[in-house]
């Protein structure tokens, strides 16, 4: 039992450090690290130096163009991106869609669809949450009939993330209304946005910031060769691509960047005449969540090292997201309290552009309240924490 | 990066194992706690037949050499069996002590008899005012003759009235809170001037509060060099630190399946209370719970002896701090699912909730290691 990198590992980490040290862009860097409003063009300009690197698709096999790293390759690779303040991926092409199409796609779906994703031209997102269903997301009530070689596509998503930026969108949507169970009945269709009958209409967060979307759907038209899989077995298709979504949900790598920004914010803010990081009670909730850190850093290196046995990722990721997201939503609240009154100057528009100018107080207090009100939705999303707490107690304890 | 153990590694928990399932019943364990020593001298000379009382004594004198990993499988079963007998400290502790403080002539009388088992060896350092501050000794000795005058009072020694013989840390120089000036010293119960009143703790366990009143010792009874043994005191705490920590994942994960197994099986309102989701989420909590201090476990058996002084005083603060909310909640909780019969002293369950309360108020509680982790942070 040891917690050391292999010497290939440790070389493969300063591969990394190298390269993110000459390529990842300084002004990209400074946004994420500085917890301000990361522009598409960012995701879209980091992604395409990743593809130039043949790092594009760090969780993909080889045979689709991916590196082929291994469970701890892709945690230094996460780990040093985090550190580095790259961008964080943008998960519904990458991370979801493409093991579902390698896994359940025909190969002329992978030809087609495979080359855009990893070179980032192209932008999917995600069409599964309806008004109602949301933990109950099988009770999905979008509409497919058939129509010869089409669908004919009827229904509302919602909670869609960045959909306004995206050319394609992978949806669940019901093709036989009278299955005898809900789970039963549903297919994987793949959309194009640019398809007549598609609205994407904003929703507008507590932050002021236009990151999640609502989609309509009027009889839209999805070729047949457009589904994934069988018809009526999109439930499978579904299930499996959620359990992909867990894979590197702890978060630690982002994380241990915040904790250190919280760290470096106590350092400057002025209590009693001394740094508030040498306050007593504050130093003890970032100790507490600090520790909290290192706990769920070595979970998820358990968790990793038996993926490496060949075994996928199992109901033990449903601790890592409940952790994970508890230890995220500490750091943003932290964060807040420590800056006090000068969280709350709102300088919404500066935050969406990226650029922000402190409307008062210091510059780093610019974005906390808002970033505290956004990480609300960490356990909310992904399955929420109750749903992660029903799928501990039904798959590990068995009840 | 490896989480997995070796051959040797298996069969030796498997082992202990089959002894805490085959020779450490409940049954077994109450009637000893009933006997006037708490403890069984039969069980120690069955636990030094497997070998574990020499798993901590170098292989040089007549030991396993076995490592913290070792340790850590051993004291998880010993944990989940509520263990009455002085291995933590004659088998871990002392030896742990003894091959840090560089005095081949003591380590060569005493390490043998302690792998045997013939020879129960207990560290006395805690004092009224220690709390975690392993530097704070009060207890003098004082050069006199040829030998020492001690004057002092050490508390809340485990298994204190056990001990053939007693390591008793005392300073010889500087003050009550340096690090330099403390010495170790080997005593025999029986010396003039020591007294040792033995207690039963809440637990269960044996220990005792031990007054010295001008004891006086022959140089001979100094082990290593005289005001530096501080050192090696915190490396023996560190050892310590960390198998208390499998301790606790031991219990937590044996109370956890008790709890889960109570709730299976009682019934109330016509169904099991286990299909309630309200106890559900707080069983999958304490899942949860016990895999976050599963996880400061491994990295306190694995850092425990790590040459990076700073990262492993960090990390052994950090694991008992997660392993004391962690027992706390998962103490309670069970205590709360069981119901009325939580409270007993009829179940397990309560005998594990006192273990764990004991295990966080000792060797620093979480507030204790909380500071101390903050200290270090701090200081970089």
């Amino acid at each position: 039992m040891n917690l050391n990198f292999t010497a290939a590992e440790l070389a493969f980490r300063d591969d990394v450090r190298a390269f993110l040290r000459d390529q990842l862009p300084a002004d990209i860097a400074h946004r994420v690290k500085s917890g301000l409003a990361v522009r598409a063009e960012d995701y879209t300009c980091w992604q395409g130096i990743l593809h130039r690197q043949g790092w594009g698709a760090p969780n993909w096999p080889k045979q689709f163009g991916g590196t082929g790293w291994s469970p701890v390759q892709l945690h230094i690779f996460d780990e040093e991106a985090a550190a580095a303040g790259a961008p964080r991926t943008i998960p519904f092409g990458l991370k979801m869609v493409a093991p579902v199409i390698m896994a359940f796609g025909n190969t002329q779906q992978q030809q087609r669809y495979l080359p855009g994703i990893l070179s980032g031209r192209d932008w999917w997102c995600q069409g599964y949450s309806e008004p109602g269903a949301g933990s109950d997301l099988a009770s999905l009530k979008t509409r497919a009939e058939r129509h010869g070689d089409h669908y004919l596509v009827n229904g509302q998503k919602t909670w869609n993330t960045l959909g306004q930026h995206a050319n394609w969108i992978f949806c669940l949507v019901r093709t036989d209304p009278n299955a005898p169970k809900p789970q039963q009945g549903i297919s994987f269709l793949l959309i194009d946005m640019k398809t007549p009958g598609i609205t994407v209409r904003p929703i507008i967060t507590m932050d002021g910031v236009h990151e999640v979307n609502e989609i309509w759907f009027e009889n839209v038209q999805v070729p047949v060769e457009n589904r994934i899989g069988e018809e009526h077995q999109g439930w499978t298709y579904a299930k499996f691509l959620l359990g992909h979504e867990r894979s590197s949900i702890a978060g630690v790598g982002v994380s241990k960047r915040e904790l250190g920004r919280l760290k470096s914010i106590a350092a400057q803010e002025i209590k009693n005449g001394k740094p508030l990081l040498q306050d007593p009670l504050f130093a003890a909730r970032i100790a507490q969540v600090e520790i909290d850190l290192m706990a769920l850093e070595i979970t998820n290196l358990r968790a990793l090292s038996a993926e490496s046995k060949q075994r996928a990722p199992g109901p033990e990721t449903s601790i890592l997201k409940i952790k994970g997201t508890e230890i995220q939503q500490s750091l943003s609240e932290l964060m807040m309290y420590a800056v006090g009154p000068y969280a709350l100057p709102f300088g919404r528009l500066s935050r969406e552009e990226g650029d922000v100018q402190a409307v008062a107080g210091p510059d780093y207090a610019a974005p906390l309240a808002a970033a505290y009100c956004n990480m609300r939705k960490a356990s909310i999303y992904g399955g929420s924490n109750e749903i992660q707490r029903n799928i501990i107690s039904q798959m590990i304890l068995g009840l | 990066m490896d989480f997995n153990l070796t051959d040797e590694q298996q069969l030796l928990s498997d082992t202990v194992q089959r002894f805490a399932r085959e020779d450490y019943t409940f049954d077994k364990r109450r009637e000893i706690l009933n006997t006037a020593p708490g403890w069984s001298r039969e069980v120690w000379n069955e636990l030094a037949g497997l070998g574990l009382t020499a798993l901590n004594v170098p292989e040089t004198h007549g030991g396993l050499g076995a490592g913290p990993v070792e340790t850590m499988l051993v004291m998880n079963t010993f944990g989940a069996a509520l263990l009455l007998e002085p291995f933590l400290g004659a088998a871990i502790v002392a030896p742990a002590l003894l091959t840090r403080l560089d005095d081949a002539n003591a380590a060569a009388d005493l390490l043998p008899a302690i792998a045997t088992g013939e020879r129960i060896v207990i560290v006395a350092h805690r004092e009224p005012q220690t709390r975690g501050e392993l530097e704070h000794v009060v207890t003098r000795a004082e050069p006199s003759g040829d030998g020492y005058v001690i004057n002092g009072y050490k508390s809340v020694i485990a298994h204190a009235g056990t001990a053939d013989e007693l390591l008793i840390t005392a300073r010889t120089s500087g003050n009550p809170t340096d690090t330099d000036g403390i010495s170790v010293f080997r005593i025999k119960p029986g010396m003039p001037g020591l007294t040792v009143k033995s207690y039963l703790t809440i637990d269960g366990q044996r220990a005792g509060d031990i007054e010295l009143q001008g004891v006086k010792v022959a140089s001979s009874a100094l082990i290593g060099t005289a005001g530096q043994a501080f050192s090696a005191i915190e490396g023996a705490h560190e050892v310590a630190l960390s198998a208390i920590c499998a301790e606790a994942i031991g219990i937590i994960k044996a109370v956890n399946s008790a709890t889960l197994e109570y709730a299976r099986s009682r019934k109330q309102f016509g169904q099991p209370i286990s299909k309630f989701q309200v106890l559900q989420h707080r069983m999958a909590d304490m899942f949860v719970q016990g895999e976050h201090a599963t996880s400061m476990s491994y990295l306190a058996a694995i850092r425990c002896i790590d040459g990076n002084t700073h990262e492993r005083r960090r990390s052994l603060s950090a694991a008992k701090v997660v392993i004391g909310q962690a027992g706390r909640f998962v103490g309670q909780q069970a205590i709360q699912i069981h119901g009325g019969m939580g409270v007993t002293d009829e179940l397990m369950v309560s005998h594990h909730f006192k273990r764990l309360t004991t295990i966080d108020l000792t060797y620093g509680d979480t507030d204790f290691h909380t500071q101390r982790f903050i200290s270090l942070t701090q200081a970089g």
